[in-house]
Parts: C-alpha cells; structure tokens; sequence
C-alpha cells in the first residue's frame, strides 16, 4: 500500500495545482498516514470493527488517485422529491455545485481559499489520509442572526467510474452568533467497493442552532466513515440524526466539545442492517464547563450476519459542574447471527453532575407479537409493526417537523 | 481535642500498619530461573510443579506489562524484588499451633484474627498467609472429618498431587497475562479447597494474607474445587505494614464448578492504601476467575475493596456449564490519591445461563475509579441474560469516576441490560437527616451505607459488620 499511496499522491501533485505550502501540509501528512497506515482493532476505537481488515477484505487493492479535473454530469431524478432545498452536490468526491438558491445572498458566504487549519490534534490516521489526499475545501457560513430559510441537502453521490477508489472530502461550517442552520447529508451510489472518507468540522457561535440528518439509506457495497467535529459556545444547540442503513460498511463518529455555558447537544441514531452490513457510531460528548446538556439515543434492528456497534462517551471536566448527561442504546436482534456490540462510557471529574448511561439488547419479545397476533395480525405484520415502533421513537426526536415527515416517509415507517 | 475527635484521628490511621520484627528467609533478590528453582526446591515440591513454573516463566518472558488500564503507576524494576519471604520459624513447619512462633501469634492476635481454635467461637476455619507462607490452619479436624480439604497450596501439592495436578492452571492458564503468567512462575503460597460430592461445607473457610517483609511482592495462588452438588463459602481478607514504598500483590484466584455446585467468594482487601499524600501502599494486581464448569453450578464474587495505592482487578466468570449463574457484587472505595480500575467479566458460553452485576463506587480526595466490565454472549448462548448495574457517588471534585463497559451480544436470544449512574450525595437526603439530628458526617455515613446495602448484604454476617466500619473509616475526613 505504501508505494500505491506514493504513486498517487505523486500523481495527483502533477495534474494538480496547489501552493508550495499546501504541498508540504499534504507531505506531512501523507507520511503520517503511511506510518500508521488504516486503523486496525488494535486501538481501542476499533475493536469492535477492524477497518483495516473490511478494507482488505471487501476492497482488496484501494487506488488513492483521483482526477477532480473533469465535471461530471448530474443526475436530478435523485433529488429530494417535496421538499424546497439548497443544494451541495459532490460526485465523485468533486464538488458538481453549490447552490444556495432559496437564501439571502448577502448572508451565506462561501469560501474556497482558506487557510488550511488543522485543529484536530487526535490520533486518527484517516484525517491525516483526508489531509493528504483531499481537493480544495470549501467553508461554508452563516452570518450573524440569520436562520436559512431551507434546508441545506448535501448529496454524496458516486457513479460507475469509481471502483476501488479512495474519497475524501472536508466541509467547514460556521454559524455565527444567533444563527442557524439545517443540514441534511444525502447519500446514494451507484457503485461498489470503494471507500469514502468525510470530515465535517463545525463552529457553533452564540446563540447557534445546527441540524444535521445523515440518512444512508439506498443499499450499496461501499465503505465509509465520517467525523463531524463540533464546537459549541455559549447557550448553542446541536442535534445530529444518523439514519445507518444502506452502505455495507458506516462508521460515524461525533466528536462535541461544549466550550460555552448552557450549550447543549443530542445525538440521535438507528442502525436498520441487513446482511453482512458492518455499522457503527462512535460519538464523544466533552462537557467542559457549568451547566452543559447532552442527550443521546441509539437503537438497532439487526438483520442476518450483521453487526452493529456503538461507543458513546460521556466526558465531564471537573469544572463542569451541573451537567446532564444521558445515553441510551437499545437493540433488537433478528436474526441468531446478528451482533450487537456497546460500549458505553463515562468519565466524570466534577461531582455535582446527573450523568446515566443504559444499554439493552436482545430478540423481540415474544408477549408483544403474540397480543398482536391474539388481535388478528399474523406473524409478520406484528414483527414489522413492533419493529415500526422501536424505530419511530428515535425520528420523534427530531426537532424539525417538516424534515421528521420526510425522513419517515423515506424510511417507510407508519405513525 | 473532644473524645470524639480523638476517636476518629484514631479511626483515620491505618492501624493494622505494624511491621512484625521477625527474622526472614528470603530468596535472592531479582527473578530468573535460579530463584523459581529456589523456590520449587525450598518447598519441596515434585518435579511437574517446577516444570509447570518453568513453562510458565518461558513465555513470560515473551510478554509485555499491558498499559491500557486508566491508573498509570511508575515502571516496576522486576528484578529489585524479592519472590519468596519467609518466617525463619516456619522452615520445619510445626505441627501444631503450639509450636508456631509466639511472635506470629501476636502478630495475627493484633490484626483481630486469633489462630487459636478456642478462640474463634464463630465457626470459621482460617488460613493464615504470611508474606510467602501459609503459617496455620486452623479447625482442619473437624473439617477432615467430611472429606474437605483446606490446607495450603504447597501442602496440597505434597499430599493431593492428582487433585492440583488436575486442575491447576484449568481457569487461568500459565499463556494468560502478564501478572497472572508471572504469577505462575514465581507463586508461593495460597489456599487450597476441595469439597467432595454433596457436601455442604459447614462453615466459612477463610484466608488471612499478611504482606510483612519489605521489597517482598506476594504471589499467592488459590484454588478452589467444589465437586458435583457441593457448597462453599470462602472469604478473603488482607493487610500489610505502612512502609513508603510500593509492593505489588499479584495472587491468581481460580475457582471450579462442577455440577450443581455453589462457591461464594467474598474479599475484604484492606492493604496498606498509601498516606494521604499518596505515598507508599499497595498495588493490587490480582487476577481471580471462577469457572462454571457443571450444569447449574453458580459462583458468586462479592468484593469490599477499600485499602490499595491501586487496585486492578476483574474477578470473572466464564459460564460454561447450561444454567449456570454468575454474579459479581462490589463496593470500591477510594480516598487521598488511591486508584482502582476494577469491574468483572461475565462470559456466557452454555445455554439459559445468567448473569447479574452490581458495582457500587465511592470517590473522594483525589481519587480516580474506574468500573470497566466485560459482558459478553456467545452465539450458543441460547436464552442467556445478563443485568448490570454501576453506580457512582463522587464526593468533592477533584476526584474521578468512570464506567467502561463493554457489551457483546452474539446471540438473539438472549437479553442485556445496563445501567449506570453517577451522582453525589443530594443536598435533600443530607438536610433530611441532619433535621432529625445527625451531624454532617453521621448524615454521610448512613447514606453511604444505604448506598452500599445491595453489596454488603451478600457478605457472611460477621464480615458484613466488619465492612461496614471499614466503609465508614474509608470516607472518614472527607466530608466538608
């Protein structure tokens, strides 16, 4: 793989034109990366599932090297059917168009030609692989006081050119003071076997609303792992829904640092998987000062051979007193096959905190289908409608309605 | 100073902090294969024995101290330590009591458990440890007389070679870990039992460990059989001197099954916790593990862990046998800059087996805790279920609490539930008792205790009173 990475990355600098900076930012942390390579169940974020391992398994050879060079042509049949929206479309890992055409012009700002900050500090070799091979990335903000009147779709969309391929994309978001946004990743491919890697950081001034929806929901043999960093001041709120479904492989991870008083953020999820799907959430909550607020529901249906995984943090400065931290995950288990793996975990230092965390898995409970079924319902419609409801109770958290009435339909789910 | 103030300055000291001036056998300094030949040799034991460490040492040699665990403690220098200490009175072993040196006597007299049989009114046998040695047994007669075998691990690998032979290293195999294949090498003393088919032990077997020598690690191995339809209760408890240095305890617990059979073991390990300053004390590396090898067999862990600089340890079930039943009650306890990451694994291999976990923590000063758990349900495990709960009181900030667990569900049939939470005292609960006139640290204490019931419940009656003090002497100064 090393050499691979080598050619690519040297191949890439020729049809490319970044600055000489810029190039020895990409150097750096392609040598970073080679050294650690993909993360494998050795570290402990990973134990669960071995990406290393998926990726030499369902990919074999991955090709690092991407021309973002030719367009692409865009496919509108794919669009969100009833729902007024912005537009972001990436294919192929090239961003094909922003459009913002529903807001005030003057209060969204985009830029491409910022400098690179490099904030994240952690050890995860795939921001260093996302350093090193990503194009040109775009920020995105909202100013002072203004909420987007529509929702911001972002489609991550891949087509028959890309096979054992590599993608990394970043997208930098800031909300200024008073601001708010809402944000729904859209995924759909055409293709197999090929592994994408997506880095969101956002910046949540005072006052701040972000809303973010990722719905993987078409099936599809590709890999992918996304980390959205966020950033909270003051009396700020986000919420982030994840509907994991579709990919053979899904790790999303969230990693939340509330900076300011009174912010709070809720992580949502639903692993829905079939066979042989391999999902996880990994999301880590740092409360870091008085009076935080976190809130974090997981439910899984597991489907043959499939496996899910979750791993939620709560971490508690000793400053941050007062904090409330919640953290549930349930799970049922379909098949004698399936596999359901938690990892819950608190780390407290302060002492006048409500911290909880519970987790339950097992089948579905055999009282419920046969009070169903003593009502006239056969096996399979009370095995759905129970199932219907276990999902339901985690898209109710969503806080917008017209976005909770679009995801339930998309999901197929009955109120 | 008031008499009641006085009384908990002197609750406050450690008072089983004593050394013994007693003249000692040692084995050289450092570890190799000489000192394990020293070792096997002054004990006398057959050759299988020697081989068993030899292998053992083989393949430690291989392995690396693990660093994943949350309290860091400075590198131990192996080789500045002694493996094997021991009273020079005790190289002819006496064959009664009446012969054992005075000084032991005393010694154990001090720490509250007399070895004297006439003594002990409440009916249960002792095992006493002392550093590298186990020095008496006490009620061995009567206990004889049913078939049960209680007596040291060195005299049983003399007198019940087939029995050890036969299960020793069964549970904790000399390949596993760093700590419990150093262990294997070097162990010098421990307890032995075995209860026959259908014997009900009559009373609570025990084992007193006593670190007393300086620069001396204690490794101790204890193996527990309990035949098809037979009962044991066996309890644990340990002190060691102050000294200002760290020793290390790394005993190997293994406890067998078969079945129909029940072990209960319970520990209150109260070794030298180090001063208030974080000084000295001891670290606790203990690898238990019981495995549930019959059918229906259950085994039962109960901890009070109060004293330690750190404690690391999981005390285990693997739940071969179908219906077997694990459970793992705990109370830890942490004050000034001890540490302890403890919790318990519960591997769910045979059919309708289940599982129940309750871990109670209590931080103060500036301690850290961790609960870390494993539960983990094969995919034969049919209709296994497990339920854990972990809760945390934290007193003051500067101290720390976490909960690290680790569930693994393979099985459809079977259910997990968890629970945790972590919380301090509530203002309401403390203006409730001291309005029906408890003073602030009185209000504490009986929080604490009710906070603590579910666990201290489980144990004997005589220790579940001893523990409760020691509980309360734990937590004493830290409120305020």
């Amino acid at each position: 793989m090393k050499e691979q990475l080598k050619t690519d990355f040297e191949k890439i600098l020729k049809i490319s034109n970044f600055s000489e900076k810029d190039i020895k930012f990409k150097k750096n942390y392609l040598n970073k990366f080679i050294e650690s390579g993909f993360p494998s169940r050795k570290l402990e974020n990973w134990k669960f599932l071995d990406l290393n391992q998926i990726i030499k398994k369902d990919i074999g050879e991955l090709s690092f090297y991407n021309d973002y060079s030719v367009t692409n042509k865009v496919d509108t049949s794919i669009f969100i059917d009833g729902l007024e929206h912005n537009k972001i479309i990436f294919i192929n890992g090239r961003i094909e168009k922003i459009d913002f055409n529903y807001e005030d012009e003057n209060q969204i700002e985009i830029y491409d030609d910022i400098k690179v900050n490099d904030k994240f500090d952690n050890e995860n070799s795939l921001i260093d692989l996302n350093n090193a091979f990503r194009n040109k990335y775009y920020k995105i903000l909202v100013k002072e006081g203004y909420s987007t009147k529509k929702p911001l779709v972002i489609y991550h969309l891949t087509n028959e050119i890309m096979k054992s391929k590599n993608i990394n994309l970043r997208l930098d978001f800031e909300l200024e003071q008073n601001s708010s946004l809402k944000l729904i990743d859209f995924f759909n491919d055409l293709t197999d076997k090929n592994f994408m890697n997506i880095l969101y950081n956002f910046d949540l001034k005072k006052d701040s609303i972000l809303k973010n929806y990722k719905i993987d929901k078409s099936l599809n043999k590709n890999l992918k792992y996304s980390f959205n960093n966020i950033d909270q001041e003051i009396n700020s709120i986000s919420e982030t829904f994840i509907f994991s479904a579709g990919s053979n492989y899904f790790k999303n991870e969230i990693n939340c640092n509330l900076r300011g008083e009174y912010s709070s953020a809720f992580v949502n999820g639903i692993f829905s998987l079939k066979e042989n799907q391999q999902h996880e959430i990994r999301s880590t909550i740092n409360h870091l000062v008085e009076n935080t607020k976190s809130y974090q529901l997981i439910k899984s249906v597991l489907g043959k051979n499939s496996k899910a995984a979750y791993q939620g943090r709560i971490y508690v400065d000793s400053k941050a007193q007062k904090t409330d931290g919640y953290q549930l995950s349930k799970a049922i288990l379909l098949d004698e096959t399936s596999e359901f793996n938690a990892k819950p975990e608190l780390e407290i230092y302060a002492d006048d905190v409500k911290c909880s965390h519970g987790s339950a898995s097992g089948s579905l409970n055999e009282n419920s289908i046969f009070y169903l079924m003593s009502r006239g319902l056969n096996y399979k419609q009370s095995k759905e409608l129970l199932i219907n409801g276990f999902m339901l109770e985690v898209v109710e958290k969503i806080t917008d309605s017209e976005i909770k009435n679009l995801i339930i339909n998309m999901i197929g789910l009955k109120e | 100073m008031d008499t009641r103030q006085k009384d908990i300055e002197k609750l406050k000291e450690y008072k089983y902090g004593f050394t013994t001036d007693i003249e000692n056998i040692k084995a050289p300094k450092g570890l190799n294969e000489d000192v394990i030949k020293f070792i096997s040799k002054i004990k006398k034991e057959p050759n299988w024995m020697l081989d068993f460490r030899l292998k053992a040492f083989e393949r430690f040699k291989l392995l690396k101290e693990p660093n994943w665990q949350k309290p860091k403690y400075p590198k131990i220098d192996y080789q500045d330590l002694y493996y094997y200490s021991a009273p020079k009175s005790m190289n002819d072993k006496p064959k009664s009591l009446d012969e054992l040196d005075p000084k032991l006597l005393e010694t154990y007299k001090k720490l509250g458990i007399p070895l004297q049989e006439q003594a002990r009114l409440n009916g249960i046998a002792v095992d006493a440890v002392f550093d590298s040695v186990s020095v008496a047994t006490t009620f061995k007669g009567e206990l004889t007389k049913q078939g049960i075998i209680f007596c040291s691990m060195s005299e049983a690998i003399q007198k019940h070679p087939n029995l050890v032979k036969k299960y020793l290293g069964t549970v904790i195999p000399t390949t596993d870990h760093f700590f419990a294949t150093l262990n294997s090498a070097v162990f010098t003393d421990g307890s032995f039992v075995y209860i026959p088919e259908g014997v009900r032990c009559p009373m609570e077997l025990s084992t007193y460990f006593r670190i007393n020598a300086s620069e001396t690690g204690q490794f101790e191995r204890t193996l527990i059989i309990a035949d098809k339809g037979s009962y044991v209760s066996y309890l644990e408890g340990c002190t060691a001197p102050m000294r200002d240095e760290n020793q290390l305890h790394a005993a190997n617990v293994e406890l067998i099954a078969l079945d129909d059979a029940e072990i209960k073991y319970s520990t209150v390990q109260n070794w030298y916790p180090g001063d208030e300053n974080g000084k000295g004390g001891i670290y606790n590396f203990v690898t238990k593990r019981g495995l549930c090898k019959g059918k229906n067999s259950k085994i039962s862990w109960t901890q009070v862990e109060t004293g330690s600089a750190i404690t690391w340890k999981y005390p285990s079930c693997i739940l071969k046998g179908d219906n077997s039943i694990g459970e793992f009650y705990s109370i830890a306890i942490t004050n000034n800059h001890q540490k302890a990451d403890t919790g318990t694994k519960m591997i769910h291999l045979g059919k309708n087996t289940k599982s129940k976990i309750i871990s109670k923590g209590i931080s103060a000063g500036f301690s850290d805790m961790t609960y870390r758990g494993l539960v983990d349900i094969n995919s034969k495990a049919e209709n296994s279920s497990n339920y854990t709960q972990c809760d945390s009181l934290l007193m003051g900030n500067k101290c720390g609490a976490h909960t690290v667990p680790y569930i693994k569900n393979k099985n459809f049939d079977s259910n997990i539930a968890h629970e945790a939470t972590t919380s301090k005292i509530s203002e309401e609960q403390l203006h409730y008792c001291q309005q029906r006139g408890l003073n602030s640290e009185e209000a504490v204490g009986l929080i604490v205790n009710g906070f603590c019931k579910e666990v201290l419940q489980q144990l004997p009656m005589e220790f579940a009173v001893e523990a409760q003090k020691l509980v309360g002497i734990s937590l004493e100064g830290s409120v305020g």
